[in-house]
């Protein structure tokens, strides 16, 4: 179907979706694709797009990569919406809004020793930082990936790994091995103590997953001696709007997804449901 | 400008006036209300002066008329998308001083929070503001600890006394229609003391949020929400998107009124929820009214109109909750010197 020039422009309307085609569909696990999608604008690392299917609703999901004129969107077939994406994207378009939030800014972490822990498909909103970082290697002092997936099954982005490996130290880890998996099993956490960090002073900590997991991830690294204005971490909530109206992402004074998603731990602690 | 006018000249303005305007104001139902033998006082339409209710609180505010419970966002048919039309009049709503404090707290939030909101806008900079007095403050009410007994920021005031009408008026369509009518000083009734009165604590430390304070609130809410939509402040929304069972293809989206205290108000694809404690819920509420909106926005949230505790089927109480944290704080402070 042509796309009309109506519907694929932004409105002035910020609730009014634009049409953005599907130009690949990546499957990394049975619940988790990536959809390429058409976006010719800026767009930073950890800002995320309202996926928008009518009839159904909409769903915010961040940007786990950034193309020439596109945008990859990792969703998790999870819900109401994410459900009909996976069943019915063969109709080759889905409607977006956004971006929206601040997203991660590169230049806060160049020419650091870089430490990124992520939690299953906490990788996607932090994957645009190591997709620049594993290009430009010589943009920082050292770059670890250390990355938690529940089981070998719902590994995301393997081909990714491939590519980054080449620059990038990657510790990667399960919760629950199968037979056929023989690397390192356990939680995140049990990595942190025997990372090498050169200056930890000055190190960076990039931090996204579950609640719980960023929870105990950042007090391992403050144990170990990472300072707090070193550390980011990007927070997940119910949005409905995406630009500071509804409530549902509101914590204390601050508006996840206007001033957040992304946080310098110094904010971020604070930040009490 | 201020006028004396007749019930009679100011009906025939409205009528006029009603050809561009819906006009809005709080209505008696008898019979409506929750228990039998109960009224209920609401917004509605009115054409005549003689349909306002004055004399007592409206249960509900008037946000409905920016905000409406149910608002349809636009119209989709397959790839199409088409934008719900404005409504073809404008508003005139008939409020209190504080609601009218209360239209701050929403413009802050749909016109200044982030991008401008389409729909409140188009609404709201077609709407006029009639100030009605309070000679007397009503139960539960503290907008004097608020600071929102008094406004200025109306088009017009207006009060009713048998056959006579008092206006006071900011509006040159007002002012040219009333032209003929006597001038003279209109100041608004407004109330300088209420029976309940609020101590609002200045910071209220973190680690309080745990307290066991909240628990009681936990016990006692059972979660209905009604406390936020009754609430002139209370502005959240969820989508909804609905299609028609004749045409599968063709829908809507809308938004609808949320609450903070309702289940499912932070919950996520997946499950995740994170407040599913009601005591929980209520600090939440309790902050956002009385401290966190504050120190983003300058003012409090609440302005005082004691609606949640008119209508909370639990009797609970916010005015007595913000003064049982103001101690709380004072004794914790004490404690820690």
């Amino acid at each position: 179907m042509a796309l009309t020039e109506l519907n694929t422009s932004k409105s002035e309307n910020p609730y009014i979706p634009f049409l953005s085609e599907i130009t690949d569909v990546i499957k990394h696990t049975k619940i988790e694709y990536t959809f390429r999608m058409t976006y010719h604008g800026d767009v930073k690392p950890g800002q995320f797009f309202e996926v928008s299917l009518p009839k159904f609703g909409e769903a915010p999901i961040s940007v786990s990569g950034i193309g020439d004129g596109t945008v990859d969107l990792t969703i998790r077939k999870v819900g109401k919406v994410t459900d009909e994406i996976f069943e019915n994207y063969v109709g080759d378009t889905l409607f977006l809004r956004g971006p929206y939030g601040n997203g991660f800014d590169i230049a806060n972490y160049k020419d650091k020793e870089i430490l990124l822990v992520a939690g299953g498909t906490g990788l996607s909103p932090v994957k645009g930082i190591v997709d620049y970082f594993s290009a430009h290697p010589d943009d920082c002092k050292g770059f670890t990936l250390l990355v938690g997936f529940k089981s070998p099954k719902d590994m995301l982005f393997k081909k990714d790994f491939e590519i980054w490996k080449k620059n990038i130290n990657i510790i990667m880890t399960v919760d629950y091995p199968d037979e056929h998996y023989d690397g390192n099993c356990g939680l995140v956490t049990q990595y942190i103590p025997e990372l090498m960090i050169k200056g930890l002073t000055d190190a960076v900590g990039i931090v996204v997953g579950p609640p719980i997991m960023m929870k105990c991830t950042i007090s391992d690294l403050l144990a170990k001696g990472f300072k707090e204005e070193n550390l980011w971490i990007s927070q997940e909530r119910k949005m409905c709007c995406g630009i500071g109206k509804c409530g549902h992402c509101k914590i204390d004074d601050t508006y996840i997804c206007l001033d957040g998603p992304v946080f310098n731990y110094t904010k971020g602690k604070f930040l009490k449901d | 400008m201020g006028y004396q006018t007749t019930t009679a000249k100011m009906n025939a303005i409205f009528a006029d006036l009603s050809k561009e305007y819906v006009i809005y104001a709080p209505k008696r139902y008898v019979g409506d209300g929750t228990f039998v033998h109960i009224d209920t006082i609401r917004y509605g339409e009115i054409t005549d002066l003689s349909e306002i209710e004055f004399a007592e609180k409206s249960n509900y505010s008037f946000k409905e008329v920016l905000l409406p419970i149910s608002e349809t966002l636009f119209y989709f048919t397959e790839n199409e998308m088409k934008e719900a039309d404005a409504p073809k009049k404008g508003a005139i709503v008939f409020l209190r001083s504080c609601d009218l404090h209360g239209l701050k707290r929403m413009d802050a939030i749909y016109l200044e929070n982030g991008a401008v909101d389409t729909y409140y806008k188009r609404l709201r900079d077609n709407t006029k503001f009639i100030l009605m007095g309070c000679e007397n403050s009503f139960e539960n009410c503290f907008c004097v600890s608020m600071g929102t007994q008094q406004s200025d920021d109306y088009d017009a005031y207006l009060k009713v006394a048998g056959e006579t009408v008092l206006v006071d008026s900011h509006w040159d369509v007002l002012d040219a229609a009333l032209a003929g009518a006597t001038q003279t000083p209109v100041i608004p009734d407004s109330v300088t003391a209420n029976d309940t009165v609020v101590t609002i604590p200045e910071t209220v430390p973190q680690t309080l949020f745990d307290s066991p304070f909240w628990e009681d609130y936990g016990n006692r809410c059972i979660a209905c929400g009604r406390c936020n939509f009754v609430c002139p402040t209370c502005t959240c929304f969820t989508m909804q998107d609905i299609f028609y069972t004749d045409n599968g293809k063709a829908g809507e989206r809308r938004r609808v009124w949320a609450s903070c205290h309702v289940d499912g108000y932070t919950d996520m694809a997946g499950g995740h929820a994170f407040r599913n404690d009601k005591g929980q819920r209520m600090r939440f509420k309790v902050m956002h009214k009385v401290n966190d909106y504050k120190r983003r926005f300058g003012t409090h949230m609440c302005i005082g109109c004691g609606r949640c505790d008119d209508v909370c089927p639990e009797y609970i109480s916010f005015a007595n909750c913000i003064n049982k944290l103001d101690a709380l704080v004072n004794d914790t402070a004490k404690e820690e010197n």
